[in-house]
């Protein structure tokens, strides 16, 4: 299992926060993570519509998208930050 | 010869308000070695009236560990002798304080440069989402991200 967190209008079109989910073997990146929950329904491919702006934290720190993600505890998907 | 002491780091994420005042006389409390002090506070605008309020969304752990890597890298950076950084998180009415930085340093170059780094790094790389409330009681969204805070940290590099 792997521990899924999300923010802000990704959290709201996900409907939820954080999630517990089994991934397929042939998620190994932080992309194939995203094409991966796109096919789980209508609220994932509406947060996750435009990848390229979806940021990616894996153990609370910043990744790019080719990160593999094995091992990883806990995998954020965030928009763009806003802070400050 | 002793060493010197670790500059101050303080890093906290808050939902209720800062003294600026307060937190600066802590950051330098157990020296005079600074020469400068800089410290810069982020308001919540009204936008000409039309906004009630924002309401401030952080990824807690993350937030706090991304905020001090930005400050260490300052310190490292601008040899700084402290370094503050609070945000608060939360509903916060037009008027009142987002976020503080206080960056002490032998002079104010430093100071200066510290702040701003910090400041500038934490706006596009710290996990804090802004969202809108709007005087006439609607919900106006969420904030984008801006490419000028992108491009401000093209100075940095």
């Amino acid at each position: 299992m792997t521990r899924l967190v999300y923010f802000a209008w990704v959290r709201e079109r996900i409907g939820k926060g954080e999630e517990d989910i089994d991934l397929p073997a042939d998620v190994t990146t932080g992309a194939d993570l995203l094409a991966h929950l796109k096919t789980l329904g209508d609220g994932y491919a509406h947060a996750l519509e435009h990848e390229n702006v979806i940021r990616i934290a894996i153990n609370q720190e910043h990744v790019e998208h080719d990160e593999p993600i094995a091992g990883a505890r806990e995998i954020a998907l965030f928009p763009p930050m806003t802070g400050g | 010869m002793a060493g010197a002491a670790p500059a101050p780091v303080i890093v906290r994420v808050q939902r209720d308000d800062f003294d600026v005042a307060a937190e600066t006389a802590r950051l330098v409390a157990g020296g005079a070695s600074a020469g400068a002090i800089v410290s810069f506070t982020g308001l919540c605008r009204d936008e000409g009236g039309r906004l009630s309020a924002l309401e401030l969304e952080h990824y807690p752990g993350m937030a706090e560990a991304e905020i001090e890597r930005i400050c260490l890298a300052a310190v490292t950076r601008f040899s700084l002798l402290g370094i503050a950084a609070i945000h608060r998180v939360g509903r916060i009415a037009p008027g009142q304080n987002i976020v503080l930085v206080i960056a002490a340093a032998p002079h104010r170059h430093a100071a200066f440069d510290g702040a701003s780094f910090v400041m500038d790094y934490l706006k596009t790389s710290a996990p804090f989402w802004k969202k809108e409330h709007f005087a006439d009681g609607s919900e106006g969204g969420w904030v984008e991200a801006k490419d000028s805070d992108d491009t401000a940290l093209e100075k940095w590099s």
